[in-house]
């Protein structure tokens, strides 16, 4: 049974039809990428499953629950957490208490001063930051604490939009390398990206969506042997 | 010297307590709540009414009704500053920044002309006097009553820093202060916290009107217009948005005003204090500790 069915998702942003019959799945466990040109509709997708932007028709099922309408902060409780474009780091709070914000859903003291405990073992670049303002770090450190805070939540499917956004080559291996690891203990992940290249490395299975809807879907494999995925996102042969 | 210090300390305590609202209201939505200083009118008269229903009360009682009136009063105004929110704000969240300052200025005229219809436009005398003995310190005259006020000020200031600085709710406005959307991402329930800032912030007038109608000894409906704009004054010399620096605003302004109507004469007191807050809207535009300490609620 998949973890996350999207299926015929619409969303309007005023007079802009966003997305169109928007589906995909994602399994339990699963690494999903989600491939796409600028403006066709990948953060509109995550922003729909997250709650931030109200789909007009079509449905979102976690676990058997439908979340369609449900408010963000429910969804975030469900287990769905979305880390935004662009990292979205609190700059002028600390790096700790960026990370004690991913846990604001959970009452128990306790439990969060583990999580993020387990986040600084995970991440031991941000323990020695701990107590600098999230501006002042760089922007893999930023992304690194951007996902750190999400897994404070507790999610069992995390949304990443663009997490190698603005960051050098051997950055972005160490930031995919952050989500496979997250992945093996067993969070579920739906990825979106530009970089087509590093996603489909980590990635099981990945789709193609061109103007608010999947054009193609497969496995990484068949997606890397794809001559129209190569040509428009792996910069040809 | 320690007298005009001394008094200049006490005012801008009151100064301070209003000015917290508006600050945290301002960072946390960036909405000059024109309508906060009438919350701290109608703080002195929900204490007004209370003691009136209360009875006569006698000298030596007078401090422990006065708290007890305070934490009531304090309810009541909180609990108006998030109906205001919810009917006056919270429907323009998305609209143009214009149309939530003119709301504002609706909402406050509302407050003043409602008490007026409610409670007569003639000053009313505050059924309980703070005056008694006075001892001299370093040259000043002071009551013990007023040393009582100002400790309840810094204690509710206190409370308040550390409430923003340490705890999850705190955190919470912090974050949504930067970035709502971000917040809400994270599982923060921005309503619900927007709405308890506002009561935080009208909690506080709401004391702070008490206090100023047992020190002053009378209520009128147009009370809260001057020290609403007083307050705004303090809120900018510290930087608007920064919870120490108009704590520290409030404070400054009030040693200003005391200098200046000693120096000029107390018809120029308002003049200076304005005088004050052109200087720094134009000289330094983000107050005191706006730039140092770029932390905002």
């Amino acid at each position: 049974m998949a973890a996350l069915e999207v299926g015929g998702l619409d969303v309007h942003y005023g007079g802009v039809h966003a997305l169109r019959g928007m589906s995909l799945t994602v399994g339990e466990g699963e690494i999903v990428a989600l491939l796409g040109n600028n403006g066709a509709g990948k953060t509109t997708t995550l922003s729909a499953i997250s709650g931030l932007v109200r789909p007009s028709a079509g449905k979102i099922v976690f676990d058997g629950r439908d979340l369609t309408r449900a408010r963000p902060e429910a969804i975030v409780r469900a287990g769905l957490v979305h880390v935004p474009e662009g990292r979205r780091v609190f700059s002028t709070l600390t790096v700790h208490e960026n990370l004690q914000i991913g846990g604001y859903p959970v009452r128990d003291k306790a439990e969060i001063r583990r999580r993020v405990d387990r986040v600084y073992a995970l991440l031991p670049r941000l323990a020695e930051r701990r107590a600098q303002q999230g501006g002042t770090l760089s922007g893999g450190e930023q992304q690194m604490l951007a996902i750190g805070r999400a897994l404070v939540s507790g999610p069992r499917l995390l949304l990443l939009d663009e997490p190698s956004m603005g960051l050098a080559p051997l950055v972005v291996a160490s930031v995919m390398e952050l989500v496979r690891e997250v992945n093996l203990e067993g969070v579920s992940v739906l990825l979106v990206e530009q970089n087509a290249k590093a996603a489909l490395k980590i990635a099981h299975r990945g789709y193609v969506i061109e103007s608010g809807a999947c054009v193609l879907g497969g496995s990484a494999a068949e997606l890397r042997g794809d001559s129209r995925v190569v040509e428009a996102y792996l910069g040809g042969v | 010297m320690a007298q005009l210090i001394w008094n200049g300390l006490f005012v801008g305590s009151f100064y301070a307590l209003v000015a917290l609202g508006y600050s945290m209201v301002y960072g946390i939505m960036k909405l000059l709540n024109f309508a906060h200083g009438d919350i701290y009118m109608l703080g002195a008269f929900t204490g007004f009414a209370i003691l009136g229903a209360v009875g006569g009360v006698s000298p030596g009682m007078a401090l422990p009704v006065l708290l007890g009136v305070l934490v009531v009063t304090m309810g009541v105004t909180g609990l108006s500053g998030v109906v205001l929110e919810r009917v006056a704000y919270r429907p323009l969240r998305s609209a143009p920044r214009l149309s939530l300052l003119i709301t504002a200025v609706g909402a406050s005229f509302a407050l003043e002309y409602g008490m007026r219809a409610a409670a007569g436009a003639d000053p009313r005398v505050y059924p309980l006097r703070l005056g008694g003995t006075t001892v001299e310190l370093l040259g000043a005259r002071i009551t013990l009553q007023q040393v009582a006020l100002i400790i309840v000020a810094i204690a509710l200031m206190a409370g308040l820093n550390v409430l923003v600085t340490r705890t999850r709710e705190g955190r919470a406005m912090r974050a949504i202060a930067l970035d709502p959307r971000t917040a809400a991402l994270m599982g923060i329930n921005v309503n619900a916290v927007i709405s308890r800032t506002f009561f935080l912030g009208s909690a506080l007038a709401g004391a702070a009107g008490v206090m100023a109608g047992a020190y002053y000894g009378k209520v009128d409906f147009l009370m809260g217009f001057l020290i609403g704009l007083k307050a705004f004054t303090s809120a900018v010399i510290g930087g608007i948005g920064n919870i120490t620096g108009t704590m520290l605003g409030g404070l400054l302004l009030g040693l200003l005003e005391s200098f200046g109507t000693y120096w000029l004469g107390g018809e120029w007191r308002d003049v200076f204090a304005f005088g004050v807050l052109i200087l720094f809207l134009t000289v330094r535009p983000t107050g005191l500790l706006g730039e140092r300490v770029t932390e905002r609620v």
